[in-house]
């Protein structure tokens, strides 16, 4: 991979990198996962006259099952806050749909200006942040399929069931640091 | 939070099949285990937290914190460093909208945030 650089100025702004062809397959292929979970926990949300009525949707009330999806869709209240629960469960209804389709708005982005067969990559500022915010969602759904902790070695040992799937991990960081640096610098 | 990565250049990637599959265990929730924060913003009915996790990184934090709520580098800096050290912080306060609001944009992000009323 060429690492992200700034080119142009002002409007033209522009952040540019040059993926190589497993780099941007992997990439892809861990954005369209998320997307489809995302995607299946936004159909569970009920369909009622009233929604069809109003426009205004709901999403389901209680966190979703699968670890990973509730680590990307969090409860609103802290747990010791007074009735956590039920504010909790009456801000997710509300709010849920919303949160699902910014985040699929972010991973559509990717998909659409990484080249499935790698090579140059050219993002407006907004595109940018779009790329941040998806692979910050990737790498907490990696964070919670890998058990990730605040020390997380380089490697694993071998026999470690995780050790194949580590390094994805950390050249994700890299690409989000990177990038946060670029944008920033 | 995650520290910056150590190697400058990019680390090689051989991707496996990688699968999102869940984890046995369900992670500990650490969060009634921790101090009550300072009331740092007075007279404001709702406080929006930030909390520690392993996986979130300082620049991204420190980034998202600047571009969600107009802070200075330094603010957001030391707010971040807030939540590496103590393991939560106040980043944003008001009322139950305006924090509503806050706490959906900063999950947006992919913080980890939640809401509760200023002690």
């Amino acid at each position: 991979m060429k690492a992200w650089r700034r080119q142009g100025r002002g409007d033209r702004v522009r952040y540019v990198a040059v993926l190589e062809r497993p780099e941007a397959s992997v990439l892809r292929g861990l954005m369209g996962q998320i997307e489809q979970m995302l995607t299946g926990r936004g159909a569970e949300a009920p369909d009622d006259e009233l929604a069809a009525l109003t426009g205004i949707r709901t999403g389901p009330s209680t966190p979703p099952e699968d670890p990973v999806l509730a680590r990307l869709l969090p409860d609103f209240a802290s747990s010791d806050e007074k009735d956590a629960d039920d504010l909790s469960s009456a801000l997710r209804s509300m709010r849920e749909p919303e949160l699902i389709e910014a985040k699929r708005a972010a991973i559509a982005t990717v998909l659409a200006t990484c080249p499935a067969g790698g090579g140059r990559v050219e993002l407006a500022p907004s595109q940018a942040e779009e790329w941040l915010a998806a692979i910050n969602d990737v790498r907490l759904a990696l964070g919670v399929a890998l058990e990730v902790t605040e020390d997380m070695p380089e490697q694993l040992p071998a026999d470690d069931p995780r050790a194949d799937h580590l390094p994805v991990y950390h050249w994700l960081t890299w690409l989000q640091d990177s990038l946060v640096m670029t944008l920033t610098g | 939070m995650s520290p910056a990565p150590g190697a400058a250049a990019p680390p090689r990637v051989v991707p496996p099949d990688v699968r999102l599959s869940a984890p046995a265990e369900p992670e500990v929730d650490e969060r009634t285990e921790e101090a009550a924060d300072e009331a740092t913003l007075a007279d404001t009915p709702w406080q929006t937290i930030v909390w520690n996790d392993p996986v979130n990184l300082m620049s991204y934090v420190t980034y998202v914190l600047q571009k969600l709520f107009g802070y200075d580098k330094a603010k957001a800096t030391a707010l971040m460093l807030d939540v590496h050290h103590k393991g939560r912080a106040t980043v944003s306060s008001g009322s139950r909208e305006k924090v509503e609001g806050d706490v959906s944009r900063l999950h947006a992000a992919g913080l980890w945030a939640t809401m509760q009323r200023a002690s």
